[in-house]
């Protein structure tokens, strides 16, 4: 696999379903498929595909509790334990995947290496990666948030004020909201890094662009929409409240754009459960992540432990007991 | 230096060249190069331990001789052990190839092979595993990231997955904990299954299964050899110490790796043991049958830990002791602590360990029942029940490298400074990024410390061969200090090649010389014969 074909691939894919939904909106009258019927069969792929995911990871057991251990265990009272990175209960586990899943804990641990003259290795701090990866999904979050004021009348408290602060610097009309500019920022250099880091590059899939360039079109239609090319934002409303309701009703004119953009949506989230993206169920079930360093305190249990072939001390004595006898080393049968 | 012959001079080995091949990796076949590489198994120890396909082979023939059915056994194989280790199962899925784990390998900072990034060991077998078990791989093959499973890839296999340590440094770097060292664990598997696997971890681990020890030594001759210890011990303090052997009633069992009483600078910690345990009055015992605390099952399968691990809990009943002590070793703890009691427990004949110097309960172990050594002397230290007299160590300039499992496994960082800080004056840490849980292998560990791939661990050996340079020029260190029975094999060829002038120790030998006993004659010489003080030039 080259990096041309790796990313040309799923380029080319992505333009051509581009291409595809513009084309289709414009010069035909399916607006219903792509407003109705792909938003629910998505849906439906990714709640039912999630599911199976999760179920099918959850049905290996876990025989042994192999925690990464990245802090002081907890033995002697007056050894302070690093409880975060050393998990001792149920309780300091959560909070470990809480920091590691809100915060990205490993990530921040990042170094880079650089051999130098001398020789000298030497492994620089390297935070760049968790910042745009954090800024990423932060952005990806917040965002998904504010656009519950569309599938909700009225809209809570707590959306109006996530979309208040979102746009507290008020650029431009519409103003432009931070987790947009963030987001942008964000996966550009999650793209770039993928693509001028030679080592990224080359590990690098047509899985892992695919995604980028979905996002990149629905994030870049959705500001598209926004700023230049508006659409009716009160069919738009309508369109979502008939959705979420099962009453799915289509307001005539909403925008060619809209399709597009909710296009790439159903299409992320359809492709979702059956991709990488589902670190974000994975994360959760990471056996070095998720259980604790109380190994020696508390026992774990392996389903299919079975019995296997020992060499038992009968057998063994049995081999060496003369020569045991000989050195006087105590025997269990004369 | 002998070991070091043949290999290519640092300078050479310096030439690294981190940029990756133009070709893609799936069309980058292996090349088995001399000193990177592992010999493969004996066919009779495959057949001492029972496992499938026994035969000679070679990995620089064309023809690896496998079973006709290898790629169904291979396929099977995968999915058996995709239902029953969900941390395969969901690390075969959710690498979103990011790369943070890529310049955290050791072997790939040595090398340069990109291979050796965790990421790409990993994708060796992702790829067949989407290739084989996913309707995107099956369908679009290449395009969803599979490759069709040929006997190339069995050598790739066989090459990455013996240049992986399993060290697991990777694992604390990734954003999902993705452990690599579980996927060359499940990888090496799969290899046992077509027979194909390396001398230096089977032999030992055909002897340990016969005689009870990795090095296959006989009871009779490991009463010789820690008697030998005895007189050694008596001549530089004066002092006899006993050698408990299979002792029935003893509280104790102490059990460590056959490192530690075959092989310099191994002796001297054993001897340190020794002395410690003499000086404590404790009633305890080494047995004859279960004379290895290392598991060589762990580099092997995991049904090979389990056989191998078993005598431990097993001889602990036969003597009737009340609960266990181990040695100085790395792997070891890694079994103890993370499989010993899901395998071969309960151990509810066992006491919950209690010290009998100080009356501490090691509340931390009371299931396993089974104590570091580090634990318990720490506790002693902190306890003052030792009489110590850091002086005697005064020429030595110490620093400590953290093993990977004891460090990534247990998180074991505080005792053995703790005790090394109150046996020597002089004691300085490598820079943060190498020590700790980010500590770096010593490269020769799950099995391939042996000379064949030497050029390989000093690749590997490169990042804490250069960490140990920095803190001897830096504070002058001439020790590093360890708690694992492989480094006290593998560091001595490191240091004398990334930085000569240090020298290897385990921590009980540094606190046997500093202990200062009952009845002892003046010091002249330290543990290994050697003056107490540097002669003044
Ligand atoms: C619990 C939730 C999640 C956690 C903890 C999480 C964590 C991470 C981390 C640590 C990375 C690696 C760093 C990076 O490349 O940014 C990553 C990558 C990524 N995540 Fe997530 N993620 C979550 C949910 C999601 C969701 C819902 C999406 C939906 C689109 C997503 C999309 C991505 C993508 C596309 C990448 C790869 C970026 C690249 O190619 O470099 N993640 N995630
Ligand atoms: S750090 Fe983890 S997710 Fe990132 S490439 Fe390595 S194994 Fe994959
Ligand atoms: S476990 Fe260690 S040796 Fe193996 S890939 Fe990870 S960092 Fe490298």
């Amino acid at each position: 696999m080259t990096f041309i074909m790796s990313i040309m691939l799923p380029f080319i894919i992505i333009l051509f379903l581009l291409l595809l939904v513009l084309g289709v909106v414009s010069y035909t009258h399916l607006e219903n498929v792509f407003g109705i019927f792909i938003p629910y069969l998505a849906l439906a792929i990714f709640l039912m595909g999630f599911l199976y995911r999760i179920l099918s990871w959850a049905k290996s057991p876990v025989p042994f509790r192999i925690t990464t251990v990245c802090g002081q265990e907890k033995s002697l009272d007056w050894i302070k334990a690093n409880r975060l990175e050393s998990p001792f209960t149920t309780l300091d586990v959560i909070k470990r995947l809480a920091l590691e899943v809100l915060l990205f804990r490993s990530l921040f641990r990042n170094t880079n290496t650089e051999l130098n003259e001398g020789p000298k290795l030497i492994h620089w701090s390297a935070k760049w990666l968790w910042l745009a990866g954090l800024t990423f999904h932060w952005s990806f979050f917040i965002i998904l948030t504010r656009h519950l004021r569309f599938f909700t009348e009225p809209v809570p408290f707590a959306i109006q004020f996530i979309d208040k602060l979102d746009n507290l610097f008020e650029i431009g009309v519409p103003a432009l909201y931070l987790t947009d500019a963030l987001i942008v920022a964000a996966i550009t250099h999650l793209f770039l890094r993928r693509v001028l880091v030679p080592k990224i590059r080359y590990v690098s899939l047509p899985a892992d662009y695919f995604p980028l360039f979905l996002l990149f079109c629905i994030i870049g239609s959705g500001m598209f929409m926004r700023h230049i090319y508006k659409v009716d934002l009160i069919k738009v409303k309508e369109l979502a409240l008939s959705l979420i309701s099962f009453r799915p009703a289509l307001p005539e004119g909403i925008g060619v754009l809209f399709y597009v953009h909710l296009f790439f949506v159903c299409l992320l989230i359809a492709y979702f459960p059956f991709s990488k993206l589902m670190h974000l169920g994975g994360v959760f079930l990471s056996p070095t992540r998720n259980l604790a360093n109380n190994n020696r305190s508390k026992r774990h249990i392996n389903p299919w432990n079975y019995p296997v072939k020992v060499h038992t001390y009968e057998e063994y004595e049995d081999e060496f007991r003369e020569k045991m006898k000989a050195a006087e080393i105590p025997v269990d049968k004369e | 230096m002998s070991e070091l012959d043949g290999v290519p001079k640092p300078e050479e080995l310096l030439k690294i060249d981190y940029q990756p091949p133009r070709k893609g990796w799936m069309d980058t076949p292996v090349n088995f190069k001399p000193g990177t590489y592992n010999y493969p198994a004996a066919s009779k120890n495959h057949k001492i331990l029972e496992l499938p396909f026994p035969r000679e082979w070679s990995p620089m023939e064309e023809d690896w001789k496998l079973p006709e059915n290898w790629k169904e056994i291979v396929v099977n194989g995968i999915a058996e052990r995709l239902s029953k280790y969900r941390s395969f199962k969901v690390f075969m899925d959710i690498c979103v190839r990011c790369g943070a784990c890529a310049d955290k390998c050791h072997f790939f900072l040595g090398s340069g092979d990109p291979k050796n990034m965790p990421v790409l060991r990993a994708e060796l077998l992702r790829s067949i595993y989407r290739k084989e078990f996913t309707a995107a791989g099956k369908v679009l093959g290449k395009l969803a990231g599979g490759r069709e499973l040929t006997p190339t890839v069995i050598k790739e296999w066989f090459y990455y997955f013996y240049q992986c340590t399993e060290c697991r440094r990777c694992s604390v770097f990734c954003p999902y904990g993705i452990d690599t060292a579980e996927i060359t664990m499940i990888g090496r598997e799969l290899l046992y299954l077509l027979g194909l696997g390396i001398n230096w971890a089977l032999e030992p681990a055909a002897k340990c299964f016969m005689t009870g020890n990795h090095l296959g030594v006989y009871p009779h001759t490991l009463k010789d050899t820690l008697e030998f210890f005895a007189d050694d011990i008596e001549d530089i303090t004066g002092v006899r110490v006993e050698i408990p052997l299979n002792k029935k009633g003893a509280d104790i069992l102490f059990v460590t790796p056959s490192g530690d009483y075959f092989a310099d600078p191994g002796t001297f910690t054993c001897m340190g043991y020794l002395i410690l345990f003499h000086e404590l009055g404790l009633n305890y015992t080494w047995s004859t049958y279960a004379s290895e605390g290392g598991n060589f099952g762990l580099f092997t399968s995991h049904e090979m830990i389990k056989r191998l691990n078993a005598k431990i809990y097993a001889e602990a009943k036969r003597l009737g002791v009340k609960w266990i002590l181990g040695g100085e070793c790395g792997h070891m703890w890694r079994v103890i602590h993370q499989y010993m009691d899901t395998m071969n427990g309960p151990a509810d004949f066992l006491q919950e360990p209690v010290s009998p110097i100080t009356g501490t309960k090691f509340e931390n172990a009371k299931s396993t029942k089974m104590v570091h050594i580090m634990e318990f002397t720490a506790d002693l230290i902190k306890h003052n029940k030792l009489k110590l007299d850091p002086s005697r160590n005064d020429k030595l300039k110490v620093t400590f490298h953290d093993s990977c499992n004891p460090a990534r496994a247990m998180g074991i960082f505080e005792e053995p400074r703790y005790v090394i800080r109150n046996v020597c004056k002089e004691f300085y840490d490598m820079p943060e990024n190498t020590i700790k849980e980010k500590t770096f292998c010593c490269a020769g560990g799950a099995g391939l410390g042996n000379d064949e791939n030497m050029e390989m661990r000093l690749r590997g050996g490169l990042p804490r061969g250069n960490a140990v340079k920095y803190v001897q020029e830096k504070h002058g260190v001439n020790r590093l200090a360890c708690m694992c029975a492989i480094d006290r094999a593998t560091l001595v060829p490191l240091c004398d090649y990334w930085a000569p002038g240090v020298q290897v120790t385990g921590i009980h030998e540094m606190v046997a010389n500093a202990l200062v006993l009952k009845g002892e004659k003046e010091r002249e010489t330290d543990l290994r014969g050697e003056p107490l003080k540097e002669l003044e030039e």
